[in-house]
């Protein structure tokens, strides 16, 4: 999974072609890994406090499909982090992974046959199924929970005409610089906690005669995506989170000052020889370089710094220990001061297409921090959003940094802003010019083309 | 029985259900078709053969074709009528006629080259020792996929930066380096890279132009290569004037269908590039616009293009035919 942001819409179309291939085909062959999840063991079967649920009622011997996108092996925490309710109420989660989730659900959703759960990856796709007519708002006291364990921009953005459709669960920290501890140790380098640190320390490198920053985009026909990245966390520091979420929704031109300063300031990294492409290469190497192979350099030790998320920890080799006294690990890309701590990520949202009292008891459970605390001892590269979480349950170095930034006060999340941009920009545009403009083009040029191919 | 099944058995179940219905189905028309007899009876008979094809096709191929061209005429959502607008903006905008540029190209330099590959190469083996050796050689390429082909020639291409000592893995910058050369990225230079996208489709399609050119070759009757022995011409006249005029109907269904095979080119451009660098055609954007920017009214104007520009080539390559089986 390289992005919970930008890929999965990638996936959804690459799936689509496949899917119109047949009938037949989507008769015989959807549906994924499924089973029940009360024949796993019992691990972790803690009792918990079941008040909250059976306020809904009886519900014993109900069951609750829940369908999603994530599979094997991820799936198998998610199983055991339902048992404490099985065993509390009495009811049944009936488990379906399946990796054509993401055209699986608007198909079903649009044929009548949706699951009663839902765990969407993009809040484009929540607006879609809700489009459909088919999703349920929340339960009040899921709604509740959000209000209480959530930041309010999480809210918002399952929220559609004023109705609020589904609670948040997972999520990932995209604001990371990849770097290695034992090279920051021996060249007496700090992990710094402003841009002008992060500049300084640049150059700093640059005088020891390395080339800092290694970076890769390439990514099949998603090439490009990692540029769009860079440039939000920069929106996010160069302007503040507000004017992010003006360009996001195209309340302000995608070619305005706004967006050349943060573009241009990405540049100031990428596209200076001085700074790239750390054992790969020269600026344009970047754009021949596939995503999961661009940090590698630092563990050659030919490369210093990588931005990438959290989820990157999964492309380094089986040996290489991912933790603060290890081998890499990862610091918070800073913002503009100490004190502004815009954070870029994306995350998972429940959505329900049923208001039995057994589901509306779940979901509730879902949005708690019982169940956050439960599945963050459960998991290994795993985080949430939900402020109920206490950071210590998570069980990885590296998750454990992701969970300590999103739950920071002074932090201030963002979702991935190409995510929410209609397609023809978000999936489209902005990659390839993106990729235009590493391997060449000017800024102006590139803004100019996106702002032109947004829908009218 | 029409919701989606979940589990195995339930899988094999619905696809046993859906195996007896078609059974079902032939049945009844073998049925109804034995109540015929006499003559018209086998009119009746042979339309009520026809009727599931005719059907298919209907639902399968005609219904699509019409559907797809309605929808070029509406805009990216498929609601608001937009007239010729998405077939101006393939022939006016920067990007789209970048797309056309690069799908001339092909299709001018794929089915002429493979086609004269295969024809020399063809008649250069023919009647040798190491004939069959040296098909099979060619004709290799062939039984790759083309996504395992362009994977293939990824690697040849692959560049890795002169740094240190990190070596270079692809073949191509290797021989670069050996010459004393700097590693070249292959892959982002336009036009080139388009050349070095459409090498690829010549090394899978030359075999198919051999082979099928080598069997006309070897059907040109012997007396007429004899007479012309006696005459005494060279090896240039004897190419000239009695294989070329003998095979060239063969020629004419090669370099056709190459043409075709090349016009649809998608999975060379998808897996080398993503149609990034400038190295998009129309198939491939057909795929993007239609499925990632979900500009359904684009992607079905280039379409119908794509369908339009295999009219005549196909048109011509039944006439051929068709003058052939008469003659």
């Amino acid at each position: 999974m390289f992005g919970q942001s930008t890929s999965p819409r990638f996936r959804r179309a690459a799936l689509a072609g496949t899917l119109s291939a047949g009938l037949v085909f989507s008769l015989a062959a959807c549906g994924g890994d499924d089973s029940d999840s009360s024949a796993s063991t019992d691990a972790s079967a803690s009792a918990i406090d079941c008040s909250p649920y059976t306020k809904f009622g009886d519900i014993k011997g109900k069951t609750v499909t829940i369908y999603t996108g994530i599979v094997t092996p991820e799936d198998t925490p998610h199983k055991e982090s339902y048992k404490p309710f099985e065993n509390c109420t009495g009811a049944t989660i009936k488990y379906e992974g399946d990796k054509s989730f993401e055209t699986q659900i608007l198909v079903r959703a649009k044929a009548g046959n949706p699951p009663d759960l839902a765990i969407v990856p993009q809040p484009g796709l929540v607006k879609q199924l809700v489009a459909t007519g088919k999703a349920k708002e929340a339960p009040a006291e899921t709604a509740a929970n959000v209000d209480k364990f959530w930041d309010k921009a999480w809210k918002a953005y399952t929220t559609i005409d004023g109705k609020f459709y589904g609670a948040p669960l997972g999520a990932s920290v995209k604001s990371l610089v990849w770097y290695s501890p034992s090279e920051f140790k021996d060249s007496g380098y700090q992990v710094p906690t402003t841009l002008a640190d992060l500049q300084a320390l640049t150059d700093k490198i640059v005088a020891d005669g390395k080339k800092p920053w290694c970076a890769g985009i390439s990514s099949g026909d998603a090439t490009g995506w990692p540029v769009t990245d860079w440039m939000e966390d920069f929106m996010l520091r160069t302007s503040d989170p507000e004017t992010y979420d003006k360009w996001v929704n195209h309340q302000i031109p995608f070619n305005g000052p706004e967006a050349t300063a943060a573009l241009d300031a990405v540049g100031g990294y990428l596209k200076n020889d001085k700074y790239v492409n750390g054992g790969l290469g020269d600026v344009k190497s970047i754009a021949t370089t596939t995503f999961q192979d661009a940090g590698l350099p630092i563990t050659q030790g030919t490369c210093s710094l990588h931005r990438q998320a959290s989820f990157y920890a999964a492309n380094f080799d089986k040996g290489t220990k991912v933790a603060e006294d290890g081998d890499v690990f990862a610091f918070y890309l800073p913002g503009k001061d100490a004190n502004t701590k815009p954070v870029l990520g994306a995350g998972e949202f429940v959505v329900a297409f049923a208001d039995r009292p057994e589901v509306k008891a779940f979901q509730t459970y879902l949005s708690s921090d019982v169940w956050a605390n439960t599945k963050a001892k459960l998991s290994s590269g795993w985080v949430t959003a939900n402020k109920g979480l206490d950071p210590n349950n998570l069980t990885n170095p590296i998750d454990k940094l992701a969970g300590t930034i999103l739950l920071d006060p002074k932090a201030t999340f963002r979702f991935d802003g190409s995510d929410q941009m209609p397609a023809a920009v978000g999936s489209d545009a902005f990659w390839k010019q993106a990729t235009a403009w590493i391997t060449g083009q000017d800024t102006k040029t590139t803004l100019d083309n996106i702002e032109k191919a947004w829908p009218k | 029985m029409f919701n989606t099944a979940s589990t195995t058995p339930e899988k094999i179940l619905q696809m046993l259900a859906a195996l007896l219905l078609f059974a079902a189905v032939l049945g009844v028309i073998l049925f109804i078709a034995a109540r015929f007899g006499g003559k018209r009876g086998d009119k009746v008979v042979a339309w009520l053969y026809l009727l599931p094809t005719v059907l298919l096709l209907a639902v399968g191929l005609v219904y699509p074709g019409l559907r797809t061209i309605y929808q070029s005429f509406f805009d990216a959502a498929g609601k608001t009528f937009i007239g010729l607008d998405n077939y101006t903006t393939i022939f006016s905008d920067n990007d789209q006629l970048t797309v056309l540029r690069n799908t001339v190209i092909w299709v001018v330099v794929v089915p002429f080259l493979a086609t004269a590959i295969g024809l020399v190469y063809a008649i250069l083996v023919d009647r040798s020792r190491f004939e069959s050796v040296a098909k099979a050689l060619i004709f290799l390429p062939m039984s790759i996929s083309f996504v395992a082909a362009s994977v293939i020639w990824k690697f040849m291409y692959e560049y890795r930066p002169d740094q240190g000592n990190v070596k270079q893995i692809g073949l191509i910058n290797q021989i670069i380096v050996w010459l004393g050369g700097k590693p070249v990225q292959l892959l982002i230079e336009s036009p080139l890279n388009t050349f070095l996208l459409i090498v690829v489709m010549i090394w899978i399609q030359a075999g198919f132009a051999m082979t099928i050119l080598s069997a006309a070759i070897k059907a040109i009757p012997d007396d007429i290569i004899e007479a012309a022995r006696l005459d005494g011409v060279n090896a240039w006249t004897m190419f000239r004037n009695i294989t070329l005029p003998s095979v060239q109907p063969t020629v004419v269904v090669v370099l056709t269908t190459i043409g075709i095979a090349t016009l649809k080119v998608f999975d060379i451009v998808r897996t080398m590039t993503g149609g990034q660098f400038k190295t998009s055609v129309v198939a491939n954007e057909f795929y993007s616009q239609t499925f990632r920017a979900d500009n359904q009214g684009l992607g079905a104007a280039l379409a119908v293009l794509l369908f339009i520009l295999v009219i005549p080539i196909v048109a011509y390559n039944i006439r051929t035919l068709r003058r052939s089986e008469a003659s």
